[in-house]
């Protein structure tokens, strides 16, 4: 009934906000647009700020429904310098560089699998330079992709910084300092966030690379050291290692915070079998440059209050992100943010506290920084927009996977939530170690190999959340996000008929529930 | 049939209970607030229940002529039979629609002798006039077995298990024939031995070259040539082969089923013949059997194909590097193998006569036909061998294949290392004495017809995996069917009913009746006998059930009970001592003091 109403309510507001829109433009009047105020209408009809995931899907949708598209994107070195093309975090410095630099750190264990298999190698070094350069050749011709793209669909691009001038009006700085005054009826921010600087400690910002950079290095980082529990410093440290590099986590607390936390200790446990050192309970202090270029870190034991220090070659900051809000002049529009968090507050629509602007992705309060949430929410807020549906997007049961070595994914609720929001007497976890078959004449060790169903106890034991450990985690979880999207129960799960032999037919086979108490470590051999 | 007129649930279930005038029998309590497929769940276990605790047990309507022919057979054969009118319950038609699914017949009556589906009015006559039905009243518990299982795969494995977890004595008869170039292997059938696990480590081997040149692309440096060894992989999979027989053999034992590792054949109703290595014979009777024997690759039967060719049967564990081979056949099995084949270096070839993976979506057939081919695979379509003659021996040897076009009279002729057949399968159905006891098989496919519950025609034999007709043959299909058969099979036990009848202090004195009251506990065997049900018939049972029910609430067990010290006397001690299960069917009755 309330979706039913939403639809034509959609459509009616556009035409009202555009009228509404035109007279304040012919009232007041903002000079830049003036022109196109005084023909009642803006420069376009829809304006996007930020070409990230979210921006530009929602700019592309938005266009082939027939609207006037622009598109402003432009990257702000980091300290380092390193600046990148269109598409944002995710191509330049996320999900993609992130994904291939693991590829890489597989294909290492892949090498030394082979023996086993037959394969006469020897042991073999890992050169980065090869490694970053294909990477980044890569990423390139996605930047060039995205282009071509906007072009295809008659998305205006404007390379240009933005910020807010009035509700409808946004003035943008190029890298040569030239303004542009662009209008549009209805705005879109998609900016995103960019790795935070613990600048409180001496020397971070001087010596320290993020993220930012990390992929973009041209020699090897060598002996690094990763600050960070989130997953970008988990998978950053798993890749090092699997490189060859000698590399250290600091942890302050736990581990992937929000994720499930006993697989979240499976992984860090996996990672330190694979050689990654990690240092929990600990603060850094200070960086300092030696005379020889190597850094020198000063940091705090929590639980002893001891100082302790250590040379890299490398400090990697990987302790959160901040959304890319404070340039936007987000006040002149009179769009509210969440003072603690500096994100934009935004409803289901993804509506701001001004009725025609609108966040998506890493830059909303209370979204999940994922890329394929950012997409599907710009797509359909633009399909919103042209009146083409009514579809709200569904943040739940979004599923991820952390690609650390020991690859984790996961969709819906992990454990402590579903107690948290069920009671525990009312939930059901099944679980199961296992061996995937490659492991086994590779004869690697599948200690943290482990699957988890987290489920309803009352019959038939509807799934809440499902988290894998193992090797290509994305591929497994995704199908299994679409059953549980479509209400899996357990039973329905126990009648699937597995594939075999796969690690996946494992979740089809998930027998022993933590009640019983019985082990769900692998039998016979 | 006189001897026991139209009995009622109620005294089936052991309590006397009898319906006030007016008021008919449920089958299926009608609890509200339960769902229809709980209530349906619970109504299949109580039928189930009545199938398994009844010699002869009837489903029938009262007015039925078909149903009275039954009922004066077993009286005239002096049997006591359990008769179900479900024109007389209240759920009669929801008792029938769950038989149906149980049984696949419809209509009633519908009989079950000894646990066995016997069938309607018609097969029961017919079983009467052949001995069947005379055997199976007869040999009432006489069998050494709940359960024999031949074929120690995927399939026959998991019925066994399931069965014996479900607490039946189960026995699994295995026995592989070696293969005409002499390969045999130990338990757990095609998919562990000649299948899917060393199928997909080839496979992985072969990935890992493709990821060793990749890997140049992602920065590792190695200059070296990098070579295959055949046999350092072969050793590694059989190795963990091995461990898998291994681990199939543990299990079997911790679950109790007996594992007996010869070639069974039926020699006469419920009777086994089993003959091992050495040629030494037993005989092993069973109450219900269950067919498993998979299929074997199947040989071309032309000039050189056993003497020379290999099969899948043979190729992983094949002690040398097959070197150039030739490939026959459009199956999966064969392109798996070219696929890996080539993947690890060698020259392949693949011989195909028509299509490729025939039964997939061809434009996805033709898409993988053409990626193998783009990496080094070579097709020869429309060609069929004709003859296979050594020329040399060796390991590999050589080998010409002569092989004839399908369509015309062109004729070639090419020299291999390796010849490995893929194509297609044969049910092992033909030699284990399923004439001697009557049960169908397909005379063209060798398969096996089963209806909806793997039952083929001969009741007590049911038939798992790839020798069904018109089944899936995939592993996890097998083990789940074989799974969910010997739920269907033996399920009335998926919970532990413990019971016992009790004398109230109170009642000895007054000389009351000594067994009429009864205290009984459900619980579930999987979840840790978990109490799920609790019923007490006697004194003050709303005092008694009260504590008991908040104690469920807390997820109350049989070891909790077990736990509990009693008050003494009450008759709610009776409850932590209960010792008797009902599937035991030993006495209740309290006798002397």
């Amino acid at each position: 009934m309330a979706a039913a109403l939403r639809g034509p309510g959609g459509r009616f507001r556009w035409r009202t906000w555009a009228a509404a829109a035109a007279a304040a433009a012919a009232a007041g009047g903002v000079r830049g647009a003036a022109r196109s105020a005084a023909a009642g209408r803006q420069d376009y009809d829809l304006l996007v700020i930020g070409g990230g995931s979210g921006g530009l899907a929602c700019a592309k949708e938005a266009a082939q429904l027939g609207k006037k598209v622009a598109v402003v994107d432009y990257v702000e070195p980091s300290p380092r310098g390193t600046r990148w093309g269109l598409g944002g975090t995710c191509v330049n410095v996320g999900c993609i560089p992130k994904k291939l630099m693991h590829q890489a750190a597989l294909l290492g264990g892949m090498i030394r699998d082979a023996p086993h298999y037959g394969w006469a190698i020897q042991p073999v070094l890992h050169d980065w330079r090869t490694m970053a350069e294909a990477v980044q050749n890569h990423v390139k011709s996605l930047n060039w992709g995205h282009r071509v793209q906007l072009q295809d669909r008659k998305v205006k691009y404007f390379n240009i910084k933005a910020g807010f001038v009035n509700e409808h009006t946004v003035c943008g700085v190029a890298k040569d300092g030239k303004e542009t005054l662009l209008s549009a009826e209805h705005i879109v921010i998609a900016t995103g966030g960019r790795p935070r600087y613990p600048t409180h400690i001496e020397g971070a910002l001087e010596y320290g690379i993020t993220s930012d950079d990390i992929f973009w290095l041209k020699e090897s980082p060598g002996k690094t050291l990763v600050v960070g529990a989130s997953y970008v410093a988990l998978e950053c440290a798993g890749f090092l290692t699997g490189l060859g590099l000698d590399t250290t986590v600091m942890i302050r607390s736990i581990p992937l915070r929000g994720f499930d936390q006993q697989m979240s200790s499976l992984v860090t446990e996996y990672m330190a079998s694979q050689g990654t050192r990690f240092l929990r309970g600990c603060t850094p202090s200070r960086v300092r440059r030696l005379p020889d270029g190597q850094l020198q870190v000063t940091w705090e034991d929590l639980t002893s209050g001891k100082e302790d220090m250590g040379t890299f070659n490398t400090v990697l900051w990987a302790t959160g992100r901040i959304p890319e809000t404070r340039s936007l002049n987000l006040e002149k529009a009179g769009v509210n943010i969440n003072p603690n968090s500096q994100k934009i507050l935004v409803d289901a629509q993804e509506t701001t506290s001004v009725p025609h602007i609108y966040a998506i992705g890493d830059v909303a309060e209370g979204r999940p920084e994922l890329t394929p949430t950012a997409i599907m929410a710009g797509k359909l807020l633009a399909q919103r927009l042209c009146g083409q549906s009514s579809d709200v997007m569904d943040y739940d049961n979004v599923p991820t996977t952390v690609f650390t070595p020991l690859e984790y994914g996961c969709v819906g609720l992990s454990e402590e939530e579903a107690v948290a929001r069920h009671g525990e007497e009312h939930v059901e976890v099944y679980h199961a170690y296992y061996k995937p078959l490659e492991f086994t004449v590779a004869e690697r060790d599948a200690s943290q190999c482990y699957i988890k169903m987290v489920c309803l106890r009352k019959p038939p034991q509807l799934v809440l959340g499902l988290h894998f450990l193992g090797p290509n985690a994305g591929e497994v979880t995704q199908g299994f996000a679409l059953g549980i999207k479509c209400g899996a129960s357990y039973v329905q799960v126990m009648r699937t008929v597995g594939i075999h032999p796969t690690c996946a037919e494992e979740v089809a086979k998930l027998r022993i529930s933590k009640r019983s108490g019985l082990d769900p470590t692998v039998t016979g051999c | 049939m006189g001897a026991v007129p139209n009995r009622r649930l109620g005294s089936v279930r052991g309590v006397p209970m009898s319906s006030p005038p007016g008021r008919r029998a449920r089958l299926s309590s009608p609890g509200t607030g339960r769902s229809s497929s709980e209530a349906r769940e619970e109504l299949r276990r109580r039928l189930l229940g009545l199938i398994e605790s009844n010699r002869v047990m009837i489903f029938s309507k009262s007015y039925c002529p078909h149903s009275a022919r039954v009922k004066e057979l077993f009286s005239s054969l002096g049997v006591e039979c359990n008769i179900l009118e479900l024109d007389r319950v209240d759920d009669g038609a929801n008792v029938q629609e769950v038989l149906s699914e149980i049984t696949n017949q419809k209509t009633v009556p519908n009989i079950f002798v000894n646990k066995v589906h016997m069938g309607g009015c018609d097969r029961t006559f017919q079983a009467h006039q052949c001995g069947l039905l005379q055997k199976l009243l007869q040999e009432d518990a006489a069998f050494e077995y709940d359960l024999i299982v031949i074929g120690g795969g995927s399939g026959g494995l998991a019925c066994a298990q399931e069965a014996a977890i479900l607490g039946k004595k189960v026995m699994v008869l295995d026995f592989v024939v070696p293969s005409p170039q002499g390969t045999s292997w130990g338990l757990g059938g095609t998919c562990v031995n000649v299948g899917c696990v060393p199928k997909k480590l080839m496979h992985q081997a072969a990935l890992l070259g493709q990821a060793l040149s990749d890997a140049r692309k992602f920065g590792w440096e190695y200059s070296q040539q990098v070579k295959h060894n055949w046999e350092t992989m072969t050793e590694a999979i059989q190795n963990h082969i091995g461990s898998l027989n291994w681990g199939y053999r543990l299990s079997l034992r911790e679950k109790a089923v007996a594992y007996v590792n010869s070639y069974g054949e039926f020699v006469e109703h419920h009777k086994i013949k089993a003959t091992n290595r050495k040629g030494q014979e037993t005989y092993y009777t069973a109450a219900k059997f269950v067919l498993a024997t998979g299929e074997r690759p199947r040989y071309l039967g032309i000039q050189g194909d056993k003497e020379y060719c290999i099969t899948s049967d043979d190729l992983f564990s094949l002690p040398y590097c097959p070197g150039k081979t030739l490939v026959v056949g459009a199956s999966y099995v064969a392109l798996e193998c070219a696929g890996f084949l080539a993947g690890i270096g060698l020259d392949v070839t693949v011989m195909v006569r028509s299509v490729l993976l025939r039964g997939f979506d061809q434009e996805m057939a033709e898409k993988v036909g053409s990626y193998m081919e783009q990496h080094g695979v070579k097709f020869l379509r429309k060609f069929v061998p004709v003859m296979v003659q050594q020329l040399e021996k060796g390991s590999p040897g050589k080998l010409k294949v002569v092989a004839k076009s399908t369509e015309g009279p062109e004729t070639i002729e090419e020299v291999y290392n390796t010849v490995l057949l893929a194509i297609g399968r044969d049910s092992c159905t033909r030699k284990i004495g399923l004439e001697k006891i009557g049960v169908k098989i397909n005379e063209k496919s060798g398969k096996i017809p089963v209806n909806d519950v793997e039952q083929t025609n001969v009741p007590y034999v049911y038939a798992v995996g790839d020798i069904l007709e018109g089944k899936l043959e995939l592993t996890p299909v097998a083990i789940q069917a074989g799974k969910l058969l010997a739920r269907r099979l033996f399920a009335g036990c998926l919970e532990k009913v413990y019971h016992t009848l009790f004398w109230p202090l109170e009642w000895t004195v007054a000389s009351r009746d000594n067994n009429t009251c009864y205290a009984k506990i459900i619980c579930n065997k999987f979840d840790n006998y978990r109490v799920i049900g609790f019923h007490v018939l006697g004194p003050n049972a709303g005092e008694i059930t009260q504590g008991f029910a908040a104690a469920m609430k807390c997820g109350l067990t049989k070891q909790l009970l077990d736990d509990t010290i009693g008050i003494h006397p009450t008759c709610g001690e009776v409850f932590t001592t209960l010792e008797i299960t009902k599937s035991s069917g030993l006495d209740i009755t309290q006798k002397g003091c």
